[in-house]
């Protein structure tokens, strides 16, 4: 694949970077393919407006951050603001669609949106939000093999609850493999 | 990364951080004195968490000035000894690095670089400290200094700065960055046999026969560690072969010019660089950590527009690659340097090439890594 850049973006807690290192770990230690994680650094990443971008291709990774990201996921209406302006035509974005509105999006995008954190919620951990919503990236991008996102999430996330993760992943997946893109008024 | 041992076998993902002090621990290094400092810190808090793990210890200390004497001393106690810092601490061990040099005490000190002077940007990333890495101590030295550009490079550097302090006795500087510490990649981490370690240089003659400061052939001296029997005296004064304090010109004449020429002379053995399409290139690109790498999509694009560009890539910054970038230069018609900085070792660049090529800068204040059109232009104008 050629260089594809994302960028994870909501809250700092929300765990938008953990997003961003399984992403990267799945694609680079798992899918073999060379991936580059960078992230907010300092206060930002904890309550403000956080974002995590990840760099994914074949060959190996020069410029480390994320320039025109062809894929959005988006967590919070703050970081839809901050980051939005930023994508090229023809981007895919995914939203929480609690959180985030979609009226001011570029008419060329393809949003996609699911109730993660509500999801999350019923699973009984409102925390896991960012892996329901991973589910939902791996199987609406395909970018990163389901097998490779599934390894990642169980060897990174506390031993305690990895099985809550492995189903909040497997909720997401599922919910989108029948996503449409929303029609953008 | 749930294994305790001291060599993490195998792939993971981890930022540059995590991977220097993975590359210490794996080189050996069992004692870490320190002071948090932004973006440097992950490398403390790395190391507090494992050192425990392999029978090691971790220190924070009240200050940076502490920090840089308690890995002197714990090196002369025996132990392979880091600290990791950033600008403001870095200029705070300055003094006592000048001690690591005059009392030939093997340690790495990993100085992770952000935007300055002063406090300046203590989350954004800068390469303004390559010249206080050369001479920021008072008085006449030399010294090594390595620049990684990726979170593998830094794990492999941090190994070669355990080795390369040892083999020479004297303090090791990575001068690495912001970006390259932060940023998260995979680390393959090789198998602990494969990996080369060079042993503390210990005396082979008897403790009444030994003299502290006795140099080998290669200049440096062998080096007894507290309670092994050998007497020794450890000071920062010019001291003579026994180690003591004389304060005479010759004293200093034969000490100091040894310091100087244990690199200077050695410098065959420690001088690393990469190069990549540099002969028969109109324009190289010299550039050394985050911002080599950065400039290697601009050199691509060069290349597609039918540029014939290089890239120069000093992998060990001091002593400076001074004969190879001589040699370049008598073939093309630039050297083009990006650095986070307003023309540090592109100076150098220009004392080493002697006139026969231009040297144009890319300077950046810091902040952020170079935009790679800037870079491009500055190439297309070399070619010129």
């Amino acid at each position: 694949m050629a260089r594809t850049e994302l960028r994870f973006a909501g809250f700092g807690g929300q765990g938008i970077i953990m997003a961003g290192y399984i992403v990267g770990k799945a694609a680079s230690i798992y899918d073999k393919k060379n991936a580059t994680l960078t992230q907010s650094y300092g206060p930002e990443s904890r309550g403000g407006a956080c974002s995590a971008g990840v760099v994914i291709s074949d060959t190996a990774v020069h410029y480390p951050h994320p320039v025109t990201p062809s894929v959005l996921v988006l967590m919070s209406q703050e970081a839809c603001t901050k980051f939005e302006c930023l994508l090229p035509d023809n981007a895919t974005v995914l939203i929480d669609e609690d959180l985030v509105k979609v009226s001011a999006f570029n008419k060329t995008s393809k949003v996609y949106s699911i109730p993660a954190t509500r999801m999350a919620e019923s699973l009984g951990r409102k925390i896991v939000a960012n892996i329901v919503m991973l589910g939902f990236f791996a199987s609406v991008t395909k970018l990163v093999s389901f097998e490779a996102m599934q390894q990642a999430v169980a060897s990174t996330v506390p031993p305690a609850t990895k099985q809550l993760n492995l189903d909040a992943f497997q909720q997401g997946y599922d919910y989108g493999l029948k996503a449409e893109p929303m029609k953008l008024a | 990364m749930e294994s305790k041992g001291a060599v993490l076998t195998g792939e993971h993902f981890i930022s540059g951080n995590e991977a220097c002090a993975e590359g210490a621990l794996a080189a050996g290094c069992r004692f870490f004195a320190g002071y948090p400092i932004t973006p440097s810190t992950e490398v403390a808090e790395h190391m507090a968490e494992r050192l425990p793990e392999v029978g090691g210890t971790f220190i924070q200390m009240e200050d940076e000035l502490a920090s840089m004497n308690a890995i002197l001393g714990a090196a002369w106690a025996g132990a392979k000894t880091m600290s990791a810092t950033s600008g403001p601490g870095f200029s705070l061990m300055m003094e006592n690095l000048g001690l690591g040099i005059m009392t030939e005490t093997p340690c790495v000190l990993v100085n992770i670089q952000r935007g300055g002077p002063s406090t300046g940007l203590p989350t954004l990333v800068g390469q303004g400290d390559m010249m206080q890495a050369r001479w920021g101590s008072h008085g006449p030295y030399e010294i090594i200094a390595l620049s990684p550009s990726s979170p593998q490079e830094i794990f492999d550097l941090t190994i070669k700065a355990f080795n390369l302090s040892e083999q020479f006795r004297i303090p090791v500087l990575i001068m690495s960055d912001e970006v390259v510490g932060h940023m998260t990649e995979k680390v393959i981490i090789p198998p602990a046999d494969d990996i080369k370690l060079t042993p503390r240089r210990t005396p082979k003659v008897s403790p009444e026969k030994y003299l502290p400061y006795d140099p080998d052939e290669d200049l440096v001296p062998a080096m007894a560690l507290a309670g092994q029997g050998y007497k020794m005296h450890v000071t920062g004064l010019t001291h003579d072969r026994k180690g003591y304090p004389v304060i005479t010109e010759e004293a200093q004449i034969e000490l100091v010019q040894r310091l100087i020429d244990k690199i200077r002379k050695n410098r065959d053995k420690i001088i690393e660089y990469h190069e990549d399409q540099c002969e028969g290139a109109d324009v190289i690109v010299c550039s050394y950590g985050i911002s080599a790498r950065t400039s290697l999509l601009p050199i691509q694009l060069a290349r597609e527009e039918g540029l014939k560009v290089g890239l120069f890539k000093p992998i060990v910054v001091w002593p400076f690659p001074e004969e190879r970038i001589g040699q370049l230069a008598a073939g093309v018609k630039a050297f083009v340097v990006p650095e986070i900085n307003y023309g540090q070792i592109s100076l150098e660049v220009e004392r080493c090439a002697h006139g026969k090529a231009e040297v144009i800068q890319v300077p950046h204040a810091g902040g952020g890594i170079h935009d790679p059109a800037k870079v491009l232009e500055a190439i297309r104008r070399a070619a010129k």
